[in-house]
């Protein structure tokens, strides 16, 4: 299921473990996002300690909430950041953040194969264009995402290369938008 | 319904990395639920987050990490999918802070036949429902912070513009406004500051550490 050229098919694995409680499928998983994961939360100010204990939380929230992916709508990339933003939230900020309204479940259609390939090669072409940004913006954002920024230094920093990242994404808007409408 | 306000792209970013104080995330994620060019937005914001994720940092679990996470599974049940909610003339987020529809709002008069509903919100900003009678004003009043206003019901006009339902207007200090429900019908609406307004006549500030606004 995965050649030399590309990563593993991380939706597949994900779908494995939401159909069959896979577990290996799991540990593929684990091996790969919960080290960034951690990472990112040691960056975000968390001990090592409580990056691990947070980093295995979401984790097992991954297993748990598998069968609310829908992999034409998000990468599992995106899907284990949002589990861990949000348990980010809970451990250091101790701040509610609620979400918006979950969107009415349609027809039971299988999402389209080709669409979610395309969103899950979006996170990794969204990822070549940051790591190409000027370093200071590419810096910006990484604080703005890492929490170093309060939400009224992000307004005022006229250094976030918003417009070019938006010009990477706006395929994939355009195709989230087609999705809801 | 046409939404011609929406919220910014540094707030969408700021609500995506989890920055906002709770009183602008309920404005944001009520302002989402209705508003699906922004939930389109948010959500291109949350995949910068895992790219972010992906191409960051990597720190090696502890040896018996994956061990222990798997001991767990068998722990937690998979969530099951919401059911959808009956109809209601409040999307989910605000519905679960007025605990129900509009009708449950408890409100308490401001004056001028304004009444509010302070919502419970943690630190940094506060949030509030406004019910602003049809062709009455606010007080004119200026900011010291960042003020987001969502319209729920009817519409408003100040000097920039008219905001009806679902437009939201992003107020910061630059804006000094003297917002008039327009007639015909009552304006409710949900609104966030990070700081007092500045009412421009001496009364209203006067009431301004009474009523928390």
């Amino acid at each position: 299921m995965q050649d030399s050229t590309s990563e593993p098919n991380w939706a597949a694995l994900l779908l494995r473990v939401r159909d069959n409680q896979d577990r290996e499928a799991f540990a593929l998983l684990f091996r790969h996002f919960a080290p960034r994961v951690k990472g990112f939360l040691m960056k975000s100010g968390a001990s090592a300690s409580l990056a691990e204990e947070c980093a295995q939380d979401v984790m097992a929230t991954l297993w748990q909430k598998a069968n609310l992916f829908d992999p034409s709508r998000a990468s599992v990339a995106t899907w284990v950041f949002t589990i861990a933003r949000n348990r980010r939230i809970d451990a250091l900020r101790k701040a509610r953040r609620p979400e918006p309204e979950d969107l009415p479940w349609g027809p039971e259609a299988e999402p389209d194969q080709a669409d979610a390939l395309e969103m899950q090669q979006e996170t990794a072409r969204l990822g070549l264009a940051l790591a190409q940004l000027p370093a200071k913006q590419r810096a910006l954002i990484e604080h703005a995402y890492f929490g170093d920024l309060s939400h009224s230094e992000i307004a005022a920093e006229t250094g976030l290369p918003l417009g070019t990242i938006k010009s990477r994404i706006r395929l994939a808007l355009e195709r989230l938008r087609h999705q809801m409408s | 319904m046409t939404i011609k306000h929406h919220l910014t792209d540094a707030l969408l970013m700021a609500y995506s990395a989890g920055q906002l104080p709770e009183a602008f995330n309920l404005v944001v994620a009520t302002h989402l639920s209705m508003c699906d060019e922004c939930r389109a937005n948010a959500e291109s914001f949350d995949m910068i987050g895992g790219a972010m994720i992906d191409g960051g940092h990597v720190v090696a679990m502890a040896e018996d990490g994956l061990q222990q996470t798997m001991a767990r599974l068998d722990r937690t049940p998979p969530t099951q999918r919401p059911v959808a909610r009956g109809r209601s003339d409040v999307v989910a987020p605000l519905r679960d802070y007025i605990g129900g529809d509009l009708a449950a709002v408890k409100w308490h008069s401001i004056g001028m036949g304004v009444r509010q509903s302070i919502l419970p919100a943690g630190k940094g900003a506060t949030v509030r429902l406004l019910h602003i009678p049809a062709g009455q004003a606010v007080p004119d009043h200026g900011h010291r912070g960042l003020e987001l206003t969502l319209v729920l019901q009817g519409a408003f006009r100040d000097a920039t513009d008219r905001f009806a339902k679902g437009d939201v207007e992003v107020a910061t200090q630059d804006l000094n406004h003297t917002p008039i429900a327009e007639a015909g019908m009552d304006c409710i609406c949900l609104a966030a500051t990070d700081a007092p307004l500045r009412f421009n006549s001496l009364l209203p500030r006067m009431l301004q550490p009474l009523f928390r606004i």
